[in-house]
């Protein structure tokens, strides 16, 4: 599978959060999601983003996509304060969500009609459909894709519009684990390639070894930053590698998890 | 379609069990010749009975049953395949032939059943061979006042359900309205549109239009409100302007919502057209009816409601067949 998508992005976004703090209001009172979250983010950083189920860091991607505006606190941009979405920081979601009513190519086309390029940009579409192995599956409908395809799908409805800022909000957690190998890689090659920036939300501490620079770790909710680890190794890195094995145990231990699984 | 594909399956079966060896003779379609036996006795019956006063379509319904049974019998033998859409049926066809026998039995043949509100079949028959010219101008004069009324009915209303279900302030403004004005029945404006309107032609197209208008607009609305809103999160990150959103997002998801408003529209457009039509227009199928009632003509009544029936049924089947081709991506939906 080679393939790349258009000439690399100019650069990727730094991301910056500032004291960012969020709650919902719920039936049962205010539900605090977020607790005073400082982080920053190079330009073309690979940032994983590692905590327990419900503590916040679903919420935390959509206040950076600029889905949601955050209670306290600044989320920034190149240093610039976000006030809504743009099509320069794309967020691949938790679940698909393709429209049903759309083939797979029409999904994935979504945000080049939105902004007016679809025109002319087949060749794109393709190979976006290739990156993620569906150009048999082009005119399918999204009921006729097993979970893991309609997760494919989603992730070339987004990296097909060259996104600057790339989150991903877990987006191989329905792969089977050798999809999941080959995908992992191609996000690698993919994200040196182009040269954007990534922030990967993922409960899978082997898959943040394997791709991040830089791991923050979050607190059950609400979030609070724990820790934060760099990961030096050089890609492509290697599953088994001593040093990852090392890591992973020490991010276990602040997951909570100190005893040997 | 499908009972092609099951043939196929069937065919391959025996293939592969080899129980049929070499290509197999279509076996004949069982339930039609008896059918068909069913229509031929239909035939002898109103052939050789003869009827207790003389009518004058006997002859032809003898001809059209025989036509019938032919029909069947040769679809029954040498159709194979390509009519085997209509194998399910076998027993309505008998049904049918049966149905037909007893009403001239009881009717024409017996005089059991008094006239005139009994008619035989053959007087049916006549009508349509004798009054054609009055039902078929009466079906035009329908349509041309029904469909005008029903597509700027349903036109309105999905653009007012859009609206209200897609902006806060149209919300505001009209959902009260529709609450409070949409459940009274079209039928109830009648005084109003016909003393309102320049003519009755105009004032039936409001009512129809009104009948249209508000299930299309309630369901259109209320589709609109529901749609997911993680699709409208997808469409903004990926730079979907709100025209964007309304057209490429609200509105597709929207669609099934639409065409139940429509279907509904339709039957409550079928019952206020037919009330203006004998309340004031004078033309079309309901003042064909009333017409017919005036004169005691009972067989151009029913002749008059089996052409309804096979209209409006009609025009749900289109409707229905549109629905299936826009929504094709929608699977287990309402069938019809
Ligand atoms: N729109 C909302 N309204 C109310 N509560 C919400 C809303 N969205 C999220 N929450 C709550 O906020 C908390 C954090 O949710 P979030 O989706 O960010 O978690 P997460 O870290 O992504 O979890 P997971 O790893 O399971 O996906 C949860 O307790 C959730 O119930
Ligand atoms: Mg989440």
């Amino acid at each position: 599978m080679v393939t790349t998508l258009d000439a690399p992005v100019d650069q990727g976004l730094s991301i910056q959060t500032r004291g960012v703090g969020h709650w919902f209001d719920t039936k049962d009172g205010r539900l605090d999601v977020l607790d005073d979250v400082t982080i920053d983010v190079a330009p073309g950083e690979f940032v994983a983003l590692l905590g327990p189920s419900g503590c916040g860091k679903s919420t935390l991607l959509r206040l950076i996509a600029g889905l949601d505006a955050p209670r306290t606190g600044k989320v920034g941009a190149d240093k610039v304060r976000i006030v809504g979405p743009d099509p320069s920081r794309l967020l691949v979601f938790q679940d698909p969500t393709l429209y049903p009513w759309r083939t797979v190519r029409q999904n994935v086309a979504l945000g080049l009609e939105a902004t007016g390029q679809a025109k002319g940009a087949q060749d794109r579409i393709d190979r976006a459909l290739d990156l993620v192995g569906l150009r048999d599956f082009a005119g399918s409908l999204p009921n006729e894709l097993s979970g893991g395809m309609a997760q494919r799908a989603a992730l070339a409805r987004v990296l097909v519009n060259n996104p600057r800022l790339l989150l991903l909000d877990e987006p191989l957690g329905k792969l089977d684990s050798l999809t999941r190998m080959t995908l992992q890689a191609e996000l690698v090659r993919l994200w040196q390639d182009a040269r954007f920036t990534a922030l990967l939300v993922t409960h899978d501490v082997e898959e943040a070894l394997l791709l991040a620079e830089r791991i923050i770790i979050f607190s059950p909710r609400p979030a609070r930053i724990v820790r934060e680890i760099r990961v030096d190794a050089a890609y492509p890195r290697h599953r088994d590698a001593p040093e990852l094995q090392v890591l992973r145990r020490e991010i276990l231990v602040s997951l909570g998890h100190d005893h040997e699984l | 379609m499908n009972s092609l594909a099951e043939t196929n399956r069937f065919a391959s079966l025996a293939a592969i069990t080899g129980d049929r060896p070499g290509v197999a003779l279509p076996t004949p379609w069982r339930g039609g010749l008896a059918a068909a036996a069913a229509w031929a006795l239909t035939a002898a019956l109103t052939w050789a009975w003869p009827d207790l006063t003389p009518w004058v379509r006997t002859g032809l319904l003898a001809l059209l049953e025989t036509g019938v049974a032919l029909f069947l019998a040769g679809a029954a033998l040498l159709g194979g395949v390509r009519l085997a859409a209509i194998h399910p049926y076998d027993r309505w066809f008998g049904a049918l032939a049966a149905i037909l026998s007893l009403w001239q039995v009881l009717t024409a043949k017996t005089g059991l059943l008094p006239l005139p509100f009994f008619p035989p079949p053959q007087s049916i028959l006549e009508v349509y061979t004798d009054d054609a010219a009055r039902l078929f101008e009466s079906v035009w004069r329908s349509l041309v006042l029904l469909i005008p009324g029903y597509v700027i009915g349903g036109a309105l209303g999905f653009l007012a359900g859009v609206s209200i279900g897609w902006s806060k302030a149209a919300n505001y403004w009209g959902h009260p309205v529709l609450r409070f004005v949409g459940p009274l029945p079209a039928t109830a404006w009648l005084p109003i549109a016909f003393f309102f309107f320049p003519g009755s032609h105009s004032a039936s197209t409001f009512l129809v239009g009104l009948a249209t208008f508000f299930p299309v607009a309630v369901l259109t609305a209320s589709g609109v409100k529901g749609v997911n809103s993680a699709y409208y999160d997808i469409a903004r990150t990926l730079g979907g302007s709100e025209r964007f959103l309304i057209l490429k997002v609200a509105v597709p998801a929207a669609l099934p919502n639409v065409f139940v408003g429509l279907f509904m529209g339709l039957g409550s457009s079928f019952a206020v057209l037919i009330i203006a039509e004998m309340m004031g227009v004078k033309a079309g199928l309901g003042w064909y009816l009333q017409w017919a009632q005036g004169w005691a003509a009972y067989a151009n009544l029913y002749g008059a409601l089996i052409v309804m029936a096979l209209l409006f049924s009609g025009l749900i089947s289109l409707l229905f067949h549109v629905r299936d081709q826009v929504l094709a991506w929608q699977k287990g939906i309402v069938r019809w």
